[in-house]
């Protein structure tokens, strides 16, 4: 048995799984999520797609905006810090909060180093583009990972590039012989006991969820059916014109990713999505923060 | 014997992993025409007690469910699932199935940091390891319903006839023996309903 920190960590994860976890700005916002069915919410002051409009540092929320938020609601409430800021993430864990994201969604504070996450008693959920990132983020202690994407865009493109990427990665990883594993350790840039593990489980060795560019129940059940085993939705319901009928959607998207019917029902009469940007109208690719 | 695990969220793939090791053949629930399938136990996962309370009465699984918890399925609950399926929530109007008579505490151990691993009694099995996840535990059992494991004074397991209810996730350990009980419990039931 694992006993430890990191453990009961790697295990919220798992308790999070086949849920939809909501970025919310204000304690009235984390409620409507919570009651359209979000296994948990991300508090943040400003969602992805006004940080990229307002430019500018992006930093850590208030910690008394987060506090609002997580007396609001009974569910999980996590936060993002700056890549590489570890007092954010100290203060984070003095008001308890259930999950610190080291997100690039935030203006890194640090372009060589991520947060050694071993040295905290709160779990961490690390953005990945392939791998490579994904294993060195556990490596330094991140007990969740999610695709990066591009957040605060509504375009999905980059989350099912990065999805596709991360699997069939695993997949190839399985498919080596025991003796090609240390070149492949060497290749990915990652220790070998984390490259033996996915050559034997086919699997990263926590939840892995997709994150950035969500703005649909098409696009969560998408996701769902590449591989993730749940969704972040950040810009994509409080940008969108019926916030708690899109959240709803998606929600019960995520749970019957695999049954058409279900999601044309769903995917009906939803109102304005988000606007959204594409991929070549981006000035500032966040997911090329942090590798 | 089949048994359906309650699939709207949450880790019912680790229960699914358990059943496999004790050779029991399952199948997931996630929609009201998973229903038409014939099983003799339910069980309801880990996850967020507000996500499947909702999914279930969305999906329109909620009324079927309730009513086979009543005439007797066996039921087993783990975390949010023994929320589903408890009486009443302290500090809190929400009531799910609310079959089991007992009165559970959400969140009772505070946030993430509070959660923990502990080695404790379940009776008529032994020492068993025991995980919390920002979990509930029972503050009262009513009627005749039976504490079956506390730890640090607080009831942790309880079970009322054909259903169970345990605040840990004993989907989480490689130990098996609290499903071994829900498929004893089952094999009672079919043993009794038969006679």
């Amino acid at each position: 048995m694992e006993n430890s920190r990191y453990g009961l960590n790697k295990e919220l994860a798992q308790m999070l799984k086949g849920g939809v976890i909501m970025d919310v700005t204000t304690p009235e916002q984390a409620k409507i999520a919570e009651a359209a069915g979000a296994c948990a919410v991300m508090a943040l002051e400003r969602i992805p797609a006004d940080i990229r409009a307002a430019g500018g540092v992006s930093r850590m929320s208030d910690p008394k905006m987060i506090k609002g938020i997580q007396e609001a609601v009974s569910i999980p409430v996590m936060a993002k810090v700056r890549i590489g800021h570890i007092a954010e993430a100290q203060i984070l864990e003095a008001i308890e909060i259930d999950y610190i994201d080291e997100s690039e969604v935030l203006s890194p504070a640090d372009d060589v180093y991520h947060i050694d996450k071993t040295k905290f008693k709160v779990p961490f959920v690390c953005g990945a583009k392939d791998l490579g990132e994904a294993l060195r983020r556990i490596n330094e202690g991140a007990s969740m990972i999610r695709t990066k994407g591009e957040p605060g865009t509504g375009d999905v493109v980059q989350a099912v590039r990065h999805m596709r990427l991360i699997n069939s990665e695993i997949r190839k990883l399985q498919s080596l012989r025991e003796d090609e594993l240390f070149q492949a350790a060497k290749e990915l840039q990652v220790p070998y006991d984390l490259v033996l593990y996915v050559h034997e489980n086919g699997k990263l060795p926590v939840v892995n969820f997709a994150a950035g560019g969500v703005a649909t129940p098409a696009d969560a059940a998408l996701m769902m059916q590449l591989g993730a085993e749940g969704v972040f939705v950040g810009s994509g319901i409080f940008k969108s014109g019926d916030p708690v009928k899109r959240a709803e959607a998606i929600v019960k998207a995520v749970t019957n990713f695999n049954d058409p019917k279900v999601l044309a029902k769903l995917s009906e009469d939803l109102g304005e999505a988000m606007v959204g940007i594409n991929e070549s109208e981006i000035k500032l690719l966040m997911a090329e923060r942090g590798k | 014997m089949k048994i359906g695990v309650l699939a709207v969220q949450g880790a019912f793939i680790e229960h699914e992993k358990a059943l496999s090791t004790l050779g029991i053949s399952h199948f997931e629930i996630r929609q009201s025409k998973d229903l038409l399938t014939s099983f003799d136990g339910l069980i309801l996962p880990g996850g967020e007690s507000t996500v499947m309370g909702k999914l279930l009465r969305d999906l329109k699984l909620f009324a079927p469910l309730k009513q086979e918890i009543e005439a007797g399925l066996p039921v087993f609950g783990t975390c949010a699932g023994l929320i589903l399926l408890s009486k009443t929530i302290a500090e809190d109007e929400t009531v799910h199935f609310g079959t089991l008579n007992v009165t559970t505490k959400r969140n009772a151990y505070g946030r993430q940091l509070g959660s923990f691993k502990t080695f404790s009694n379940f009776k008529g099995i032994g020492s068993i390891p025991m995980t919390f996840i920002r979990a509930p535990y029972i503050e009262a059992v009513h009627d005749k319903t039976e504490i079956l494991a506390t730890v640090n004074h607080h009831i942790v397991a309880a079970r009322n006839r054909t259903q169970l209810g345990t605040a840990f996730h004993p989907e989480l350990t490689e130990d098996v023996s609290v499903h071994q009980y829900f498929i004893d419990m089952i094999k009672e039931n079919t043993f009794e309903g038969a006679s």
